[in-house]
């Protein structure tokens, strides 16, 4: 069995290969080899977890070591896959959605050219995650962490005759290579401490490091966290991420790129559980995080932008979770499967909306769409009543348990305060994702000609669009229920993050109501902004935060104003130190080096006569100082 | 007689010599004062032997003798060549090593 684990990133590899270099004449079957592809790792992952499942608990991580990569001395970097219970979550998620993924976008890239390549890019995204999340060391993960980085610049930046859309693929390479440097920090100064970056040694080892140590380890794994999640202060990336097709939004933000950083954090749980001070750093990144996303998800016409704050808001969650240690770990990657699940639902939701819009993404100009796109309708408002948690749903279950868990952080202030924005963040949630929902399905018809004059026909989409979220939609609907059925997922992760009972500051009735009345309160407040009122097709002025939120609530613009102005005052000065200083010194030496040489040539005049006078000179002085020596 | 003196003529006979090398334009006249301040140091050497009672001077003169007389050899052939190629003795005309 063990032998199999390879082929999970095998058969997407293979396919990126094939269908990248295959040339024009995979034109015509390129995607569905890249289908064939996707699902043949996932069926790998089935095989591999039914295997698993009928093992023990203690006894179902497996094992494969394929070579030894850099052999040097003490230096000693294997390629080592390592398979157990969160690397199988995040194998069947990424596999699964992935694949349905790949199925949409073989309806949605119908008409585009250039769909072979986008499909091996997809495959090559599938292949870099998987390597991540199955690598049994830091550097291999690293490997993986970077072939997403590559492979998001590549799908984001799809569409590169867009100028816009080669921005921003630029954006987002450039701001996760910020994170990515704490990442390779973190695995230095992991080597330096611990002689060694395999999981199983590090995670060992906590036990006898100074917590200093620790903290600093962990400070870097969360600022590498926050490039590829997309968390405060990294996060400018993801908004923009959008220009890119909107399977490859899906894509990031259900199975991909973005649960990389919550993965990292679970998987160095033991790292982070004996440095509390950055634990409390995660905690406040995700908690500041959500309600970020979720403010600026508020605002945005765009639809998929709109999404884009939600799926900020959500990994907040997700991280604010992984933060707080072992009362967490596994809410943070519950969430993060049933959120893969209804994301992904929703952006396909959305990429069908557009697919029958034209591809107007305002939704000030939809409107009134769920006669046209009954399926549509359907899957995406399963999807939303998961995401906003209504009881019963996905999200309620994974989504409640982390406002717990939050509650819990302490017996103190600060399980309010943490357990307070959490509460918050989901009435938020509610408010935006009922406005998406009203505006874009609901109320009168807005629709515009484009630019063309051509009126939009809404339509539905073609199967092969709309399996993918009709399936996604039942996972939105059973995944949370079916994993709180006896705990049955917290106990299957148990073994790796394990786990202890949150014991939240007022009682979990009392929370799980509380979630309930924001949720509605959430709900109501959008029905009467934008349900009952008809919303108008130009966006209205708005107040101050409004205009904010609609700009990332300056996100862009603090970058601006303290790293791009930054740098350019900083590289600016440099280059006047260079021009003077050391330019100068250099010149200045040149100068007289060769002001000294223009007088001593003149020396050299050619008059044997004058030659015999410095011979004559230079005896006389020797004698004259070997005289004066013997004086002395 | 006091051997001072004899050193007193070696100096004045050196100054002569050097000062000669310096200011004639005559590769002949530079010559002979080349030799000027050979024999000048012969007569040195000479003398020293004489003061310090032993035969190093001497043999050191003798020494100076062969080599001056090599040189006069190398030196007249030079200025004989240096004559036919330029019609000219003059020192200060050779002088193209420069810049």
């Amino acid at each position: 069995m063990e032998n199999l684990i390879a082929l999970l990133v095998a058969a997407p590899l293979l396919g990126a290969v094939v269908l990248l270099c295959g040339g024009r004449r995979l034109d015509r079957t390129g995607h569905w080899l890249g289908t064939l592809f996707a699902l043949g790792s996932f069926v790998v992952g089935v095989v591999l977890f039914m295997d698993m499942l009928g093992r023990d608990a203690d006894d179902r991580a497996m094992h494969q070591h394929l070579f030894s990569w850099i052999p040097v001395g003490g230096f000693q970097a294997d390629v080592a896959f390592q398979l157990d219970q969160l690397s199988m979550t995040f194998v069947l998620l990424i596999t699964g959605v992935g694949s349905l993924i790949h199925i949409y976008s073989i309806g949605y890239m119908e008409h585009d050219e250039r769909r072979r390549r986008f499909f091996g890019y997809l495959n090559l995204f599938l292949a870099a995650m998987l390597i991540l999340v199955i690598a049994d060391n830091y550097l291999l993960l690293y490997v993986g962490w970077e072939g997403v980085g590559l492979a998001s610049y590549l799908l984001i930046g799809f569409w590169q005759h867009k100028p816009s859309a080669a921005t921003a693929a630029k954006k987002a390479f450039l701001v996760n290579r910020v994170g990515d440097m704490g990442l390779s920090i973190a695995i230095m100064l992991m080597f330096t401490t611990f002689g060694t970056f395999a999981f199983g040694d590090v995670l060992a080892a906590t036990g006898e490091t100074s917590e200093g140590k620790l903290t600093a380890i962990g400070l870097m794994l969360l600022l590498a966290a926050c490039g590829k999640s997309a968390q405060v202060p990294l996060q400018s990336w993801l908004g923009d991420a959008m220009e890119g097709p909107t399977p490859v939004s899906a894509l990031i933000h259900a199975a991909t790129m973005v649960t990389a950083g919550v993965y990292l954090i679970t998987r160095s749980g033991a790292i982070f559980n004996g440095a509390p001070d950055a634990q409390l750093a995660v905690v406040i990144v995700g908690a500041v995080t959500l309600l970020f996303g979720a403010i600026v998800g508020c605002a945005k016409d765009d639809i998929k932008k709109a999404l884009a704050g939600s799926t900020m808001s959500q990994i907040g969650y997700m991280i604010l979770a992984a933060g707080l240690g072992p009362i967490g770990y596994a809410f943070a990657i519950m969430h993060l499967v049933t959120h893969g699940f209804f994301k992904a639902g929703l952006f396909l939701g959305a990429g069908s909306v557009m697919h029958g819009m034209n591809d107007e993404v305002d939704m000030r100009k939809y409107g009134g769409l769920r006669k046209y796109m009954p399926v549509t309708f359907a899957t995406f408002g399963l999807g939303y009543l998961a995401i906003i948690g209504f009881p019963g749903l996905s999200g309620f279950w994974s989504k409640d348990k982390i406002i717990e868990a939050a509650f819990a952080y302490d017996d103190g202030i600060r399980g309010w305060i943490f357990g307070g924005v959490a509460l918050l963040g989901a009435g938020i949630t509610a408010f935006y994702m009922t406005r998406v929902m009203l505006m874009t399905f609901f109320g009168e018809k807005r629709w515009q000609p484009d630019a063309e004059g051509h009126e939009p026909h809404p339509h539905e989409s073609p199967k092969s669009m709309t399996i993918p979220m009709i399936v996604l939609a039942f996972g939105s609907v059973f995944a949370g229920g079916l994993f709180s059925l006896n705990e049955s997922f917290v106990h299957w992760l148990e073994p790796v993050t394990s786990f202890e009972h949150p014991h939240p500051v007022i009682s979990v009735p009392a929370i799980t109501a509380s979630t309930v009345v924001v949720l509605l309160i959430g709900v109501a407040i959008a029905w009467f902004m934008y349900g009952k009122r008809p919303v108008p097709v130009t966006a209205p002025r708005g107040s101050v935060l409004t205009r904010a939120a609609r700009r990332d609530l300056l996100q862009d613009d603090f970058n601006h104003v303290v790293l791009v102005r930054g740098g350019e005052h900083l590289t600016r000065s440099l280059v006047y130190v260079d021009h003077t200083l050391v330019d100068g010194v250099v010149n200045g030496t040149a100068a007289g080096v060769g002001g000294l040489s223009g007088r001593l040539r003149k020396l050299q005049n050619g008059y044997a006569r004058s030659y015999a006078v410095s011979m004559l000179g230079g005896t006389a002085v020797l004698v004259a100082a070997t005289l004066l020596m013997r004086a002395v | 007689m006091n051997p001072v003196n004899y050193l007193y003529l070696a100096a004045l006979l050196f100054s002569i010599g050097a000062t000669g090398v310096l200011i004639r334009r005559n590769a002949i006249v530079v010559f002979m004062c080349i030799e000027l301040m050979l024999n000048a140091c012969n007569l040195a050497f000479v003398a020293f032997s004489r003061m310090h009672g032993n035969l190093d001077g001497q043999i050191i003169a003798f020494f100076t003798m062969v080599v001056a007389a090599a040189e006069v050899v190398v030196g007249l052939a030079i200025i004989v060549s240096l004559f036919r190629s330029r019609h000219s003795a003059s020192v200060d005309d050779a002088s193209l090593m420069k810049l």
